[in-house]
Formats: structure tokens, sequence, C-alpha cells
């Protein structure tokens, strides 16, 4: 899986290195900002499930107070 | 592992398999380990400092000179003509006061918005739509992270009766006095009612509902606490200091 990665690589093993910190920092970079907050909203722990807060004032639960 | 030349293909093809499920297991495990780090560090970051950054622009907001166009009227004090047009509805999403409560910490300060789905509540603490708002007679409910995203009630537990919870509009400080809790599963929306607790009932009087999960880093219960106006101070007479009194034993 990360064989052919790190022989597709170019340079010597410094570069490659340096380059597969840079890719691992642009993995965790988009987790951050785009999958982890989509995949959040379906974490049962956030307690987000059903958006009833924009029904109100006739709810029928309040599960978006959130944890 | 030593590689040799002489492995048959049915050799090499297992190693290939083992060695890629491995590398594929690791890469789940660093990624679920980046997840719960995003989610239990990197979200108070980010939102603490976006919580921040409102609070600077509704401070800046409520204090600019003139006709508040967009404020609160109070709704038990007589009509003062040329203090505030009475504001009937906030647009989801938006940011309309700053709460500030002494109990946890003297620089306690966080934002209002208007709705209660999640993205709203990872900017702040979320009113919920329909109920009251600030010092008008009935419920101005809201709920906020109790872990996470700023976790602005983390420490609700530790709010105890008279303890002050201060509702800043454009227009005044709302001073509301803690009353009493309850913890309730997620569906007793009657906390949210009018009358706190007792849905149909005609209020009388300003309430304020906080509510958070129950317990920490669960969503299976609900911390509510409830509390009473006390004192309605317009803005230009300001926010006496003795009621930003630290009570002893606050977090901060």
């Amino acid at each position: 899986m990360y064989g052919p990665l790190w022989r597709a690589l170019p340079g010597p093993w410094q570069v490659k290195a340096l380059l597969c910190l840079a890719l691992f920092a642009g993995v965790v970079a988009a987790c951050f900002l785009w999958l982890f907050p989509a995949i959040a909203t379906y974490m049962p722990f956030n307690g987000n499930a059903v958006q009833t807060g924009l029904q109100l004032p006739a709810p029928a639960t309040f599960d978006t107070a959130a944890t | 592992m030593r590689r040799s030349s002489h492995d048959s293909p049915a050799v090499k093809l297992l190693r290939w398999g083992v060695g890629t499920l491995g590398e594929l297991l690791i890469t789940i495990g660093v990624l679920l380990l980046l997840f719960v780090t995003w989610q239990l560090w990197w979200t108070d970051v980010a939102a603490n400092r976006e919580q921040a950054d409102a609070i600077h622009a509704l401070e800046r907001g409520f204090a600019q000179a003139g006709p508040p166009e967009r404020a609160i009227a109070d709704a038990d004090a007589p009509a003062r003509p040329k203090e505030v047009a009475a504001l009937t509805k906030v647009p989801f999403g938006e940011a309309f006061a700053i709460v500030r409560i002494p109990r946890f910490g003297a620089g306690y300060a966080r934002p209002v918005l208007e709705g209660t789905d999640h993205d709203t509540l990872t900017r702040g603490v979320a009113h919920y739509p329909g109920t009251a708002l600030p010092g008008r007679t009935g419920n101005f409910a809201m709920a906020g992270h109790r872990t996470t995203y700023g976790r602005p009630f983390s420490a609700i537990d530790l709010l105890r009766k008279g303890d002050v919870i201060v509702v800043e509009t454009k227009a005044s400080y709302l001073v509301y006095a803690v009353d009493r809790h309850v913890i309730v599963t997620p569906d007793h929306v009657e906390v949210i009612a009018p009358v706190p607790q007792r849905p149909g009932a005609r209020p009388s009087r300003a309430w304020l509902t906080m509510t958070a999960c129950h317990p920490k880093f669960s969503a299976s219960q609900r911390y509510v606490v409830f509390a009473r106006l006390v004192k309605n101070i317009p803005r230009s007479s300001g926010l006496p200091a003795s009621v930003m009194a630290v009570p002893a034993g606050a977090v901060g």
C-alpha cells in the first residue's frame, strides 16, 4: 500500500521522507477542515440527530440540545 | 521480513495481502485517533477563537452610537420612545446577545445565536426559536455544548440557587438569578415551555432555561437550569460591578 507510494516519490530517501510528511500534513488538514466536521453531525454523542429546534414551539423532542 | 526469490507465487501473494491489511489497519487506527483529537481538542480551539470574535463584534455593535436599529425592548419597562425598536424576530443563525455568568469566571462571555441546529451550536449558545426573547415574559431558552466546540456550558452543574446570569442585548442587561435545576431525558420538552415544566400555563414572568447534555460526553440526558429575571438594567445605566461579582468557589 505505502510501498508503491514510497517508490513513486522522487529523490533520495531524505526527500522522500519530507514529501511523506507533507502528504500526511495535507491529509490531516483535509480531515480537520472537511471530513471530520461533516461526519461529526452523525456522531451520537453530539446529540443533534433531529433538528427539532426549527420546529418549535411544538417540538416532539429537543435532541438538538447539545452535549 | 526477508524476501526470497525462491518464494512461490502463493507465498508472495499472501505476504502482499497480509502487509496491505496491516497497513490498512494502521491507517484506520491513525484516522480514528485523529478524529478523537479533532473532536476533543481542535473543536475547542476553533470554537473559542470564533466565539471570542463574535463577542467582540457584538460588543462593537452594541456600543455604536445612535438609536439601536435592532435591539430588544424591555418588556416590563415603561415605553422609552427613543430607546429601542422592539425585536420580534432574530434571523436564523444570527448572534444577538451576550451571556455572562460570573460563576463560570469573571471574563466568561459567550454569544447567543438564533437556532439550535448542529452548526449554530458550534458557534456559541443557541436560542431555541419560538421561545421568548431575553427579558420578555415567557421562557428565554438556550442550549449549549457541555463538552467540545468551546463547551460554553461545561460548568452548568456548578450553578447554585441565586447565581447570576446576565444576558446582554443592545437595549439592556437582563439579570437572571438561578432558581433550580433538573436532569431529564431529551424528550422532556416542557422544560422550555413558557412556564418551565408547566406546558400550557400562561406565563406571568420572565424565565430563562439553559440546557446541556448530561452526563458529560453523552447525549442520553439533559442537565437543565431554570432562572428568573430579577433586574432589567438599561444599557445607558451600565452594569453595576456588584452584579458581576464572582461567587466563592467559581471555576475561573
